[in-house]
């Protein structure tokens, strides 16, 4: 921690969020908000002067809430910086100054109630998602009474009550009566394990936390006698076993079970705990002093001041667990999808501390491999004008997610200008445009129909075109297929990088070719790795439905689904779901849409963008 | 590129059992023999690994292939291997188009080895289709800025953070809290060593 403070070239910013991140591999922008800092961290020395005559009085959460602490003070003896925090929130408030007694015991004239939040604007070539997790809230559990019994704590608690830095100095006192515990239980897979209440995975964690914890106890207190009851002990890693055996050898009895239910004795605040012996079969009963409850590990919420999460910034995709989405499970699996993000730690699956400092030091070898190299190939599928056939109606510059069309400057150029390093390829301004203006480089309007007329070439009537992109729904179906996750074989995909990419003109096509079904799926809209450029596929769906219908034309033949890469359940799913509604449609109605189609193609219609300049000039 | 006459080669992997165990990957080459422009199709047990590539290198030289077709995993694994491979044979990357029959056909049509076979055959058609209009393409190159930003403070991003920094790379670690440490900081000991966190 003290060497990340004093680094040269680490800049820390604590206090502080990200609230947006732009660009591309090796090229990241990012806006980061620093929080007011009253306290000038350079300056303090920790005297603790203003904790001294702060008259507020707070439960710190650092000590879990069994001490308290002022509203200005140090979050804990080894904080870096080292420096004491005004915790604005709970200050009686100094703007107008209501109290300022912490400004006038301040020697150093430290604190400062006029500084400001200040917004960073930071360039970057990668980034590194360390988020970390927390701990399950054990609440739902109430057979095991927590909170309703004092006597009851969660493995958190117990770090700071063993702890010599901890509100009891290292003493394990029992908070009703401040006694010391003789009879110590412990509960395992609380809310992990568990598909109804809390998570269905296992916390990786939890297991050798509580043998810690018992050998902690056993070396304080020898004379202790302690209970765990479990479902299974994991010892998998490298000691492990060995200390899981130690702690058998001080005498912790290992009851295999978990308890039905725990009960508190009013007068002496013991608990009792009713539990099956599953080694046995039969039904058991303990009496404890003290009971800690071995909570999981849950993904972080990561909302912070702001309205988006880290994770929606970056458009990050999870898995079933909650956890971060790797790029592949076994071969980059500290890469997220996204180029030149890196994940560390706990934000994308519990683990202990040495799997993070493992895994922390795997990213950081990523992510110096980038930035080491200096430069960075970019995929040749970006956007180009053909300007012969630009009509200047701007429809490109207002879909455009990323900006990477900028409208004429009429001194220069009459076309709007295609900035190559903005653009990120999903090609949602080629689909828009009403007069094919627009070439994206490698997936051409020539290439995706050559895809659509092999597929339908022929037996059309068993077949389901699908356009997938490239991020979620194609690697849903990998997903799918990596999971052995069976399906009819009714579909065929066509991947875009982005269903933004899938042109009105393609479906017709498809349906023109003798197509019964067409499917186009994306990202979920939290999950679009172009901003917001589903949510144009959306729209132009619902026109083409719209249309279908005016054409006599089964809208349900058109469907739409977002896909996420995790959900290869659900990709599945669609797919059984599709073949079904496929054996709906008969050879008559496919024919009687070619017919239909042959006489009345829908062409481009005029699109109004919703932020779209009226569009006079535009030819029809 | 589009006057030149198009030459197509496709490759049918076996990948072991993955794909041929359910596919009939004779049959898909011989159907894709037959399809426009294609005048060679090899199969291979492993196309991803060294032999395979280097029939591909081989057959690229041997029949001036202009346009490549690889039936095998899904691109999001090789197609980068793939592209490399060509681009050493002297064709351009993108002139390499893949067809997933193992990922979105083998694995999940396991009990349908004819729909999986003809699912095979129209995905090759597909990507041999798309091959015939592909054009090369040229990636362009843009500097890198060498900074990173670590997001969370806990152990994780502070290991993260040093390593980088320790390999001269400037780093700016963001805590939402106010100090760096998360919630290891708050742990008493750790396993399996039982000394102190901080």
């Amino acid at each position: 921690m003290m060497d990340a403070g004093r680094h040269p070239r680490i800049q820390l910013l604590v206090n502080s969020e990200v609230e947006d991140i732009t660009g591309f591999v090796g090229n990241y922008r990012a806006a980061v908000r620093q929080h007011a800092q009253y306290v000038d961290a350079s300056e303090c020395t920790s005297c603790g002067d203003c904790g001294d005559v702060c008259p507020v009085v707070v439960p710190d959460e650092y000590q879990q809430g069994f001490s308290s602490r002022r509203a200005i003070y140090l979050p804990f003896p080894q904080a870096v910086p080292a420096s004491y925090y005004l915790d604005a929130d709970n200050c009686l408030g100094f703007n107008p100054i209501a109290c300022g007694k912490c400004f006038e015991a301040c020697e150093k004239k430290c604190i400062d109630f006029d500084v400001r939040d200040e917004v960073l604007d930071l360039e970057v070539g990668a980034v590194i998602v360390a988020t970390g997790m927390e701990p399950y809230d054990p609440r739902p559990y109430d057979e095991y009474g927590y909170t309703r019994f004092e006597n009851v704590i969660t493995s958190m608690e117990f770090e700071r009550l063993i702890c010599a830095g901890g509100p009891t100095a290292g003493e394990l006192k029992r908070p009703t009566d401040g006694a010391i515990p003789q009879r110590i239980g412990f509960i395992q897979c609380v809310g992990s394990r568990s598909p109804n209440r809390g998570v269905p995975y296992c916390s990786n964690i939890c297991c050798m936390n509580t043998v810690k914890q018992t050998l902690q106890i056993a070396e304080h207190y020898p004379e202790s006698q302690q209970k765990v009851f479990y479902i299974d002990i994991r010892a998998f890693g490298k000691g492990f076993e060995d200390m899981y055996r130690r702690s058998r050898e001080e005498g912790v009895d290992y009851v295999r079970g978990l308890p039905g239910s725990v009960e508190e004795d009013p007068q002496t605040r013991d608990l009792v705990i009713h539990v099956e012996n599953t080694l046995t079969g039969k039904r058991e009963e303990h009496r404890l002093d003290m009971l800690v409850l071995a909570t999981g590990l849950v993904p972080r919420k990561l909302n912070g001041s702001g309205t988006r999460s880290v994770d929606e910034i970056l458009s990050l995709s999870h898995t079933s667990d909650g956890f971060l989405m790797e790029a592949h499970p076994k071969l980059k699996p500290v890469d997220a999808p996204t180029r030149g993000v890196y994940f560390a730690g706990c934000a994308e699956a519990p683990k202990d501390v040495k799997d993070s400092v493992t895994q922390a030091g795997a990213a950081a070898s990523r992510a110096g491999n980038l930035l080491g190299a200096g430069q960075v190939r970019i995929e040749a599928i970006t956007a180009r004008l053909v300007e012969d056939l630009c009509a200047q109606c701007k429809i490109c510059a207002n879909v455009c997610p990323f900006n990477a069309v900028v409208e004429a400057n009429k001194k220069q150029s009459i076309y709007p200008d295609f900035i190559e390093a903005a653009c990120a390829g999903c090609g949602t301004c080629a689909a828009e445009c009403p007069f094919d203006a627009i070439v994206m480089r490698h997936f051409e309007d020539a290439q995706i129909t050559a895809q659509i007329d092999a597929i339908l070439a022929d037996d059309a009537m068993s077949k389901i075109v699908a356009f997938a992109c490239n991020w979620c729904s194609y690697a849903g179906g990998d997903t799918a297929g990596t999971s052995r996750l069976q399906y009819p074989p009714a579909i065929r995909l066509i991947r875009t990088m982005c269903s933004g990419r899938v042109d009105q003109k393609f479906i017709w096509h498809a349906f023109e070719q003798g197509a019964p079904m067409v499917l186009v799926s994306g990202c979920h809209f939290s999950d679009c790795h172009y901003i917001d450029a589903v949510t144009w596929t959306q729209r132009r769906v619902e026109k083409v439905w719209t249309q279908m219908e005016k054409l006599g034309i089964r809208p349900e033949r058109l469907q739409l689904e977002w896909i996420s890469a995790a959900e290869g359940q659900k990709f599945a799913r669609v797919m059984r779901e599709l073949d079904i509604m496929l054996r709906s449609i008969s050879e008559q109605e496919v024919a009687e849409t070619v017919e239909i189609l042959k006489k009345k193609r829908p062409g481009a219609p005029k699109i109004v963008a919703p932020t779209a300049q009226p569009l006079a000039s535009a030819p029809a | 590129m589009s006057d030149e006459t198009l030459r197509i080669g496709v490759f049918v992997c076996d990948c072991g059992h993955n794909i041929a165990g359910i596919v009939d990957t004779e049959e898909v080459a011989r159907c894709a023999a037959e399809l426009p422009d294609v005048v060679t199709v090899v199969k291979n047990r492993y196309t991803c690994a060294d032999p395979g590539q280097n029939e591909i290198k081989k057959a690229i030289a041997e029949h001036r292939l202009n346009r490549v077709v690889i039936a095998s995993c899904t691109p999001k694994i090789h197609e980068p291997t793939f592209r490399n491979c060509v681009a050493e044979a002297g064709l351009n990357p993108y002139l390499m188009e893949m067809a997933n029959i193992r990922e979105h056909c083998s694995w999940v049509h396991m009990k349908d080895r004819e729909g999986a076979t003809a699912k095979a055959k129209d995905l090759v058609s597909s990507a041999v289709g798309r091959a015939r209009r592909l054009e090369p393409q040229d990636e362009k190159v843009f500097p890198v800025t060498n900074a990173a930003l670590v997001i969370g403070g806990g152990v994780a991003g502070i290991e993260a953070a040093l390593e980088l920094a320790d390999g001269g790379h400037q780093v700016y670690l963001v805590e939402k809290g106010p100090s760096i440490g998360g919630i290891m900081s708050a742990l008493d000991k750790t396993f399996p060593t039982m000394d102190c966190s901080i």
